[in-house]
């Protein structure tokens, strides 16, 4: 296997530890422009909706499709050209991609015999791998053979049986069901904060971003549109998707004190003192709904709106309200019959201004 | 059998089977005149020839005209140049189709096209071309001769470079489409656990497809086994070396038809193993 080290001689090394990478893909109608730093034991999140270029973009850190541009650097040292064979870098694929062909434990002991191990050496890795995802006792079965939670432990013992110094998830529990689903993300999240280098995950789920992730890059289009904690992301959300997807509405307006004039009409009261540009944001549970105008309410937040759709939501109600601002407003089923709502109806909405967060854009 | 017998095996899988094969050959009643009548011409057509041959078989005499030497020879050199052009296909059709299936370059569709010109060539053509080309005199085989004193056409080594020439397509057309219908990724899987492209082949894709390579395998073989024209055109007719059983029996037929009878006795017995190994092996075990 002397010729998969060779390449590595020659690679350039330039100072620090970790992923630093800028992928531009592009392919005339889609391009892909993502800025991507890590350092050793992050786990990142690329999070975005379908079609976004999440797993372009894990596609070229494990060198599957080549960069127009950018440059591609893991612990100091330059992977713009190389080839994915020579990269260090270990890939969990959506539905896994275990050889069908071998048993759980050569499918682990393939990188290790890759990288030039003899046979007896990569089995008992493989082996000590199996047993730390507690796989032991079906280290002879072939991946058929496995159920939908324990090929996916193979598939990251797998990958991480050649010592990666970037690990690469893509969707790594989209293929399992709701059920193993909970298990496997708690055992993923043991293993990814278990592991030293840098782990990358591309998933839509925001809650498998953000149980398994320490920093979420969000992607819409081909770019960055927001990055940070999940915590972060979750109340500070900049775009639509992102506020769809934490459960906020979101509104983008200019400041001046206490009011938020917004870009699509009426203005929003907001606690917050602020100017400028500035985001809203507010939950749909904040909102209370009217049939008639609120005479003396205190909320000056008041806006004229239609019902156009409803939809249970766990054990509530959610109104999807157009009219003078457009929102998601959550009320309990009871709520929902009393003020007799139906698509079409005509409702007062209102937000406290204390339960409004604004924030710069 | 008398699992099937308590109730709850009823609607096991074991019985779902036949039950779901007997709907589907009850669809008989609306077959239209038009399409069964020929249909059962064709069926006729096709197996009447093969009738006939077990009708007129010299059956008393079969024992001693299929243990004379000549028909031993004839068999032998075809099993082993049969094999030979088989190897042969499999060594350089499997990297071939390969190529056509996994890489881009220009060119590409007249590369196949090309490859699978010999499926259709006249095998006589074939024969006349490959003269051409390694004959004493032919393009290449002038220098053969020249530099290193080899001769190819008329020699045991013609009757497999013959063979091989018409039996190479049905090889690589059979990878070629199961490397087609195999999932890629697999292979880049491999790649990122650090497998060369070459390694990934050999370990991942290889035995991936090997029913795929099996059937070809087989197809080739079978195909080689009955070469005649580009045999006899370039490698010429000598018993014991040349001579293979289509040969013998196109030859027998002039003097001695019982013989050639036999011989082809001998021929349909090897198709029919051939295509009852393809399908209790190969065809079924590509369905999963």
């Amino acid at each position: 296997m002397t010729d998969i080290d060779a390449p590595k001689a020659d690679l350039q090394v330039v100072g620090e530890q970790g992923l630093d990478a800028r992928l531009v893909i592009d392919r005339g109608s889609f391009r892909l422009d993502v800025g991507l730093t890590a350092a050793p034991g992050d786990v990142v999140a690329l999070l975005g909706p379908n079609g976004a270029g999440k797993t372009t973009a894990l596609r070229a850190l494990a060198g599957l499709v080549p960069l127009s541009d950018g440059h591609l650097r893991l612990d100091g040292v330059v992977l713009d050209r190389t080839p994915p064979e020579s990269r260090p870098v270990g890939v969990v694929f959506q539905d896994y991609l275990l050889f069908p062909h071998l048993s759980a434990l050569d499918n682990v002991a393939f990188g290790p015999r890759c990288q030039g191990a003899t046979k007896a050496e990569a089995r008992a890795q493989a082996a000590a791998w199996l047993d730390r995802m507690g796989l032991a006792e079906h280290a002879g079965a072939k991946p058929r053979r496995l159920s939908g939670g324990q090929a996916q432990r193979v598939a990251l013992a797998r990958a991480l049986a050649t010592r990666p110094r970037l690990l690469l998830l893509d969707e790594p529990l989209a293929a399992l069901d709701a059920r193993t689903r909970l298990e496997v993300r708690a055992q993923l999240r043991r293993h990814l904060a278990e592991f030293e280098a840098v782990a990358v995950l591309v998933t839509h789920d925001p809650l498998d971003a953000m149980v398994l992730a320490d920093r979420l890059v969000v992607i819409e289009h081909g770019r960055v549109v927001q990055e940070g904690t999940p915590a972060d992301i979750a109340r500070h959300p900049r775009t639509d998707y992102i506020a769809q997807l934490v459960g906020l509405n979101l509104y983008r307006g200019r400041a001046e004190g206490h009011t938020v004039r917004l870009d699509a009409g009426p203005s929003i009261t907001t606690t917050e003192v602020l100017s400028g540009p500035v985001f809203v944001a507010f939950p749909p549970v904040a909102v209370t709904l009217f049939r008639d105008r609120p005479t003396g309410a205190s909320a000056r937040n008041l806006w004229r709106c239609e019902v156009a759709g409803l939809e249970t939501h766990g054990d509530q109600i959610r109104a999807d309200l157009t009219g003078e601002l457009p929102l998601a407003a959550d009320l309990t089923t009871v709520a929902a019959a009393e003020l007799d709502l139906h698509p079409g109806a005509a409702v007062w909405a209102t937000v406290k201004a204390t339960q409004t967060h604004a924030y710069p854009a | 059998m008398t699992s099937l017998d308590k109730p709850g095996a009823a609607t096991g899988p074991r019985t779902g089977g036949p039950r779901r094969r007997r709907v589907g050959t009850g669809g008989r009643r609306g077959v239209p005149l038009p399409l069964l009548v020929p249909g059962l011409v064709a069926l006729a057509f096709l197996l009447l020839p093969l009738v006939a041959l077990l009708v007129r078989a010299p059956w008393r005499s079969l024992p001693q005209l299929l243990t004379s030497a000549e028909v031993w020879q004839a068999l032998q050199l075809s099993l082993v140049t049969a094999t030979a052009a088989t190897a042969v296909s499999l060594v350089l059709g499997v990297p071939l189709a390969w190529l056509l299936a996994r890489t881009e370059f220009p060119g590409r569709g007249l590369v196949r096209a090309l490859v699978t010109l010999p499926l259709v060539l006249p095998p006589v053509v074939g024969g006349v071309a490959l003269l051409l080309a390694l004959g004493r005199n032919g393009v290449v085989g002038k220098w053969l001769d020249s530099w290193f004193g080899i001769t190819l056409p008329f020699t045991t080594t013609g009757v497999v470079i013959a063979e091989a020439f018409v039996a190479m397509p049905f090889l690589v057309i059979s990878v070629e489409g199961t490397l087609r219908a195999a999932d890629p990724r697999y292979e880049e899987a491999a790649t990122t656990l650090g497998a060369s492209r070459f390694t990934a082949f050999r370990r991942v894709t290889l035995p991936l497809i090997a029913p795929g390579i099996a059937a070809g395998a087989v197809l080739a073989w079978a195909r080689a086994l009955g070469e005649f024209g580009a045999t006899i055109t370039f490698a010429g007719n000598f018993p014991g070396r040349t001579q293979t059983m289509p040969l013998a029996v196109y030859l027998a037929l002039q003097n001695d038809p019982e013989a050639a009878i036999a011989l082809s006795l001998v021929l349909l017995a090897v198709s029919i193993a051939v295509l009852a190994g393809l399908r209790d092996r190969w065809l079924t075990g590509t369905g999963r």
